[in-house]
């Protein structure tokens, strides 16, 4: 009966959204009075998710299941479900994990709500509050099936720590042949640069900037913050920066706890892909320009100006900082 | 090669979002409805697929007749017929089954939906529509090519993208690099007149219950005014971020 998780692990540790999952997963549980078991595949050592609210383990090892399979991977979250008799499952917003979560839902004829973005507004009937509209409003959605499977909104919830240690198990799955039917040829990854996904901070230019020559400087600033850079719609389109940087309602959500806009109006496409961000600095020399009305903090100027100053003002504070 | 498209009839991107009806319904009033984004970049690929390979596309959409001008529109840029399966979509769940049924019924090499809708942004159908047919499955595609019965898609991943191969048939979820923007096609004249006389068959619906129902709608909370920071103090801006929003 317990609550189940998949918990994404990667190079070596516990992905920040397994965490996050983790610990919204366990006060889902304690609101259904029961327990919170994860489901890791070819994770090492999974003692972290303890500290998270985790109360046993499901330790998937299988050399077959080395790169990430959809198919695959959804017998091993749908097994595990019906190991534990789980009634909520729950899945992070990754790429990887949203592919996964419909195929779940299928198998365990589940109804499926994903961009959740809080606890459960009713357990009974089970209602949960998801973005729609891409940010631009919310949907209580109710869940009439008997298992449901949740996506949770990545920075919806934070980190809740807890004291406890897991159980593990080790946990054999039936994998179906017709599940390899998809081959990965190659991966391009870029290394050592923080991903929009997974990324605390982002910092992102438009067109303001002028030409790609100039991007350097928005490179600068994140690299002091540990950020990643993006970029607006025309950027992307005039290939000043990779389509992968698009930030906006057909390009990447991005819901980052800070978003620092340089040189972008805020068309309300873009806006609708940030929405979702918690804290928006804007630095634009147009008074006028309209992201000056979603935005947080906001400074008139010229970026050219500004950046630079802001990122040797920022590496002297986190040189007194840390 | 049979492509079958999958649209999805959505608010335009720049409508604004209202609700009505006690805050149940989505506020339907001035606003225009267009062919979902993700779903446009698929349908001009398949478009492509047939100038360029000889391919026979099929647009579908789940949804009352309101919808069949989002639907010329596609036979305007270039679908060879349509077919609209004459229910009102509850959920992915049971928008997922009456696609299954299509899919069946044409048997169709290739199906491509957009990864999303952007109304509910739900990412439900591509998945669910693949399980039910237990059809190979690639999401989040910004690539696609098929030779024979042979397909190599790319993927994007977190952090980078991936190559796949596999066979048909397939479903994709597809997204904005399948093809670019740019390459989007507006109908033209001869497109328009043509697409008034290419079929548009009428499908009714099997059973099927939603899993899920939308109980109400919100809008986010209204934001307070912005804080303007003059460029000459940026030790205030890193003061607020650090001490007040606590971001850094």
């Amino acid at each position: 009966m317990s609550v189940l998780i998949y918990t994404e692990f990667a190079e070596g540790k516990f992905k920040k959204v397994a965490l996050e999952l983790a610990s919204y997963a366990k006060k889902v549980a304690e609101s259904l009075g029961t327990t919170l078991t994860a489901v890791t595949v070819n994770a090492g050592d999974v003692s972290e998710l303890g500290k998270y609210g985790v109360d046993k383990v499901l330790k998937v090892t299988d050399s077959k299941l080395d790169k990430f399979n959809a198919k695959a991977y959804a017998d091993v979250v749908k097994q595990a479900a019906q190991k534990e008799g789980s009634k909520v499952v729950v899945l992070s917003s990754t790429t990887d994990s949203l592919y996964l979560a419909p195929i779940v839902a299928v198998g365990l004829d589940a109804g499926y709500a994903s961009n959740v973005v809080a606890l459960p507004v009713s357990t009974s009937p089970f209602q949960v509050k998801r973005n729609a509209f891409s940010s631009k409003g919310f949907n209580v959605t109710e869940l009439t099936s008997d298992v449901k499977v949740l996506a949770l909104a990545k920075n919806s919830f934070g980190l809740a720590e807890a004291s406890g240690a897991a159980a593990t198990e080790d946990f054999a799955v039936t994998l179906n042949d017709a599940d390899f039917n998809i081959h990965i040829q190659n991966q391009e990854k870029a290394s050592g640069k923080v991903s929009i996904a997974d990324a605390e901070i982002v910092v992102s230019g438009g067109r303001g900037l002028k030409g790609p020559e100039n991007w350097g400087m928005i490179e600068e600033l994140a690299g002091v913050l540990g950020a990643a850079t993006a970029c607006s719609k025309p950027v992307s389109d005039l290939d000043w920066r990779p389509h992968s940087e698009h930030v906006g309602q057909t390009g990447k959500p991005v819901a980052s706890n800070l978003y620092i806009a340089v040189g972008i109006s805020g068309a309300i496409q873009h806006i609708a892909g940030i929405n979702a961000s918690k804290v928006k600095v804007v630095i634009n020399s147009d008074p006028e320009a309209p992201f000056f009305k979603v935005a947080d903090y906001g400074i008139v100027g010229d970026a050219f100006q500004i950046v630079p100053e802001l990122t040797k003002k920022l590496k002297e504070f986190k040189a007194n900082n840390n | 090669m049979k492509i079958l498209v999958c649209i999805s009839h959505v608010p335009d991107t720049t409508a604004k979002i209202n609700f009505t009806n006690g805050d149940t319904e989505f506020d339907t009033n001035g606003v225009q409805f267009v062919i979902n984004p993700n779903d446009e970049f698929g349908l001009t690929r398949a478009i492509w697929f047939k100038e360029k390979q000889g391919a026979h596309v099929t647009v579908v959409n789940v949804g009352g007749a309101e919808t069949e001008a989002t639907i010329r529109k596609a036979l305007a840029i270039g679908a060879d017929e349509a077919i609209r399966v004459n229910a009102v979509p509850t959920d992915g769940f049971a928008v997922a089954k009456q696609l299954a049924e299509v899919v069946k019924a044409g048997s169709y090499d290739v199906v491509i939906c957009g990864k999303e809708s952007l109304d509910y942004n739900g990412g439900m159908v591509p998945g669910m529509l693949a399980s039910m047919l237990g059809y190979n499955f690639v999401n989040s595609c910004v690539g696609v090519e098929v030779e024979g019965s042979n397909a190599t898609l790319i993927r994007e991943i977190d952090g980078g993208k991936e190559t796949l191969t596999t066979n048909l048939p397939l479903v994709i979820g597809g997204q904005k690099g399948i093809v670019e923007e740019k390459d989007l096609r507006i109908p033209n004249m001869r497109g328009i007149m043509t697409a008034r006389t290419k079929a548009l068959n009428v499908m009714e619906p099997v059973a099927a219950d939603a899993k899920t129902k939308a109980v109400k709608f919100e809008k986010p909370a209204p934001k307070s005014a912005v804080k303007l920071i003059s460029p000459d103090n940026l030790d205030e801006l890193i003061n607020l971020l650090h001490n007040e929003a606590k971001v850094i």
